[in-house]
């Protein structure tokens, strides 16, 4: 029972992690239409800003800082240079520039910063575990995850649903030309939404940086499985990127924690362990397969 | 997801006083390595350990002038298979550098075919050990099981009698987990496979909390591996319950990365920067001093591999078309390996000592892995009876 809620936790966890990432992306290919394979790469450059901060000043808040500014900058310097480029051509075009950001950022990280991984330290304030229950101890690093992702969360939907801004992002997505029609500069509100998206990498790369490596790719290994939430949850959906990385946080972690037991029970430990490993790789693509059939636009779409 | 980026890295290592009898052309040795993705660390210790070796030579090996040419193969088996055809033709005849099983696969053909040399530096997968020997293919590191069998040894001493096991779900992993349930004599409680690219262990650790092992041992190369550390750290786990590696999920690098969270892992291997005699010492001396850095194992394997060398050029005074004395000069090992005693068995496959070691600090406060005791003496791999070696 304990370990099932640890589980649960486990996948909160992940689901948080993957939402900062999703909700981000999301609004980048709902509102601009545009395929942002970079994504991933502002999330690395938030966490090398983070750890190179920490082992600079020592002080976590001086991280967290750097990793929202370099994160941020780095995604506007993009928007500005490329991105903007390619809002009217295929999507292809936008695949193939992103890839080729994603190749030209990994180098110019891996010459400013080396090859090898960078130390981070976990602050003294999030290191340890905290006791949630009697005898259930979770650590406090990944509580803080969770409390940060639902912060997030909350902070999106107060944008989205209560401000000026809220309103033309959500108005973009649904018809991006009746908006420019209307007068409104259609190309800030893109910015906007890009330098957002790479600000909450930046938050994401941080909050990993001391439980994950800090490495050249980290951010291609979460891009697909974030590609996967949107799709989910519907293209253009801050609700539905939130209900798509949750679902895929739980039945990545719960696929990973039970199926091994269940199919033990059925075959040969031989058998049965790999088998239970290839299972829980593909449990999310079968989450969204079967997502997709029932309802082809994902679960909240924003167009009609 | 990547391609091969830098496509040829030309490196020449300078000759430094080209002797008039050697006015010929410096011995070319081709080095298909990986450079570049995130494993790009390791090939480049590679590089610069055998480089360390031919500088301190003054540009020879075996008081031959060589020439390293280096190329990365981005991971990639075909790039690599490439670069060695291109190598053949272009005339060079011996070859190292290559880091992973899965591209030496792929290598290894194209250069034993054309009766060239291959001197692995690292893999040593099954395949070539066994029943695909050849006599123009020799390892200078370790068969593939050895760490992991080792391992198996390891708990037995230490006295586990109950362990978990993790392993990410591939050929090596699940190659790495027989390896160890080879020697291990107490009781698997789980095995545990992850996959290949997660980053994120917090499931399994709570089923290893649950499952409360007497020790864990664990195979997660590069960044899974420095992941895994850090969150198992993070979780409280590493107080409670000790962690046995083989020494390639712990090198120096991820040490580095991972810091105080690897304190008390136990690894096993060939070799540690810590290890006791003179010519390891003066190696690890000189190459913090030239790359200010420590080494990785894969660097000091690197230099072994480039000494060994350098006394099967000596005996052909640099003529590689004098293979069969070329060849008998290699058999014979007469070099001094950084890990001491260093012979070659039937299939061309190291016999020699594997050691447990414990990352602890060192007076200075460094973590490093400390030598705790020789565990296998002259260990042999389990494939060298499948090997008919031709002369």
């Amino acid at each position: 029972m304990m370990l099932l809620f640890e589980q649960l936790l486990n996948g909160l966890q992940f689901g948080a992690m993957l939402f900062m990432l999703a909700s981000g992306l999301t609004l980048i290919f709902g509102i601009m239409g545009v395929v942002n394979l970079t994504h991933g790469s502002f999330y690395m450059v938030g966490a090398y800003c983070a750890t190179f901060a920490i082992a600079r000043t020592g002080s976590f808040l001086a991280g967290m800082v750097a990793a929202l500014v370099g994160a941020a900058l780095y995604g506007l310097v993009v928007e500005f240079l490329v991105i903007r480029r390619l809002y009217r051509r295929d999507h292809l075009y936008q695949v193939l520039a992103t890839f080729g950001l994603i190749l030209f950022t990994n180098e110019a990280v891996s010459m400013l910063f080396g090859r090898t991984p960078p130390l981070a330290v976990t602050p003294a304030a999030l290191d340890g575990a905290v006791t949630l229950l009697p005898g259930f101890e979770y650590p406090v690093l990944r509580l803080a995850f969770i409390g940060v992702g639902a912060l997030v969360a909350l902070g999106l939907w107060l944008l989205v649903n209560g401000t000026r801004v809220g309103m033309l992002v959500r108005a973009g997505a649904d018809d991006r030309e009746m908006v420019d029609a209307l007068g409104v500069d259609i190309r800030n509100l893109y910015t906007l939404v890009f330098g957002l998206g790479a600000l909450l990498c930046g938050l994401a790369g941080v909050m990993a940086a001391p439980l994950l490596a800090v490495e050249i790719g980290m951010g291609e290994r979460v891009l697909i499985t974030t590609f996967v939430c949107i799709v989910i949850g519907g293209v253009g959906s801050v609700r539905g990127a939130l209900a798509g990385a949750i679902l895929v946080g739980m039945v990545d972690s719960l696929g990973r924690a039970y199926l091994p037991q269940l199919l033990g029970g059925l075959f040969t430990p031989t058998v049965a362990d790999p088998l239970a490993a290839g299972l829980a790789s593909a449990s999310i693509y079968l989450v969204m397969a079967a997502v997709l059939i029932v309802r082809p636009l994902g679960l909240f779409p924003m167009k009609a | 997801m990547f391609r091969n980026l830098g496509v040829a890295g030309l490196l020449v290592a300078a000759l430094a006083g080209v002797h008039p009898a050697y006015a010929a052309d410096p011995v070319k040795i081709g080095f298909v390595t990986t450079l570049s993705t995130p494993a790009g660390y390791i090939g480049e210790d590679e590089r610069d350990g055998f480089t360390l070796a031919i500088t301190q030579g003054s540009g020879k090996l075996g008081g031959v002038p060589v020439a390293l040419v280096v190329e990365d193969d981005g991971l990639k088996p075909a790039n690599a298979k490439q670069s060695a055809d291109r190598m053949v033709q272009s005339g060079i005849r011996l070859y190292t550098g290559v880091n992973f099983s899965n591209v030496l696969a792929a290598v290894v053909p194209s250069v034993v075919d054309a009766e060239h040399f291959y001197v692995s530096l690292n893999p040593g997968p099954s395949n070539f050990a066994g029943a695909n020997c050849n006599r123009n293919y020799f390892v200078a590191s370790y068969q593939n099981d050895a760490f992991h069998t080792a391992g198996g040894v390891a708990a037995n001493q230490l006295g586990y009698k109950r362990v978990v096991l993790l392993a990410p779900n591939y050929q090596a992993g699940r190659d790495a987990l027989a390896g160890f349930k080879r020697t291990y004599k107490g009781q698997v409680l789980a095995e545990i496979y992850t996959k290949l690219d997660q980053s994120d262990f917090s499931v399994e650790l709570a089923r290893i909390r649950s499952l409360a092992p007497d020790a864990v041992y664990q195979f997660h190369p590069g960044g899974a591996g420095i992941n895994f550390a850090k969150q198992y750290a993070n979780a409280g786990l590493s107080k409670t319950i000790p962690v046995v590696v083989p020494g390639f999920s712990m090198d120096s690098r991820m040490l580095a990365a991972t810091g105080a969270a690897s304190e008390g892992f136990y690894t096993t291997g060939i070799w540690s920067v810590a290890m006791d005699n003179e010519a390891s010492q003066q190696f690890v001396e000189a190459f913090k001093k030239a790359y200010g850095r420590i080494p990785t194992d894969y660097a000091m394997q690197a230099y072994d591999t480039a000494r060994w060398i350098g006394s099967g050029l000596k005996a052909v005074n640099g003529d590689l078309t004098k293979a069969d004395a070329f060849r008998a000069a290699m058999r014979k090992a007469e070099f001094t390996s950084l890990r001491g005693k260093f012979r070659l068995n039937t299939n061309q496959h190291p016999i020699q000592d594997l050691y447990l070691m414990r990352i602890e600090r060192s007076a200075g406060g460094e973590l490093a892995p400390k030598v705790v005791r020789k565990i296998v003496s002259d260990d042999k791999d389990a494939y060298a009876d499948q090997c008919k070696m031709p002369s």
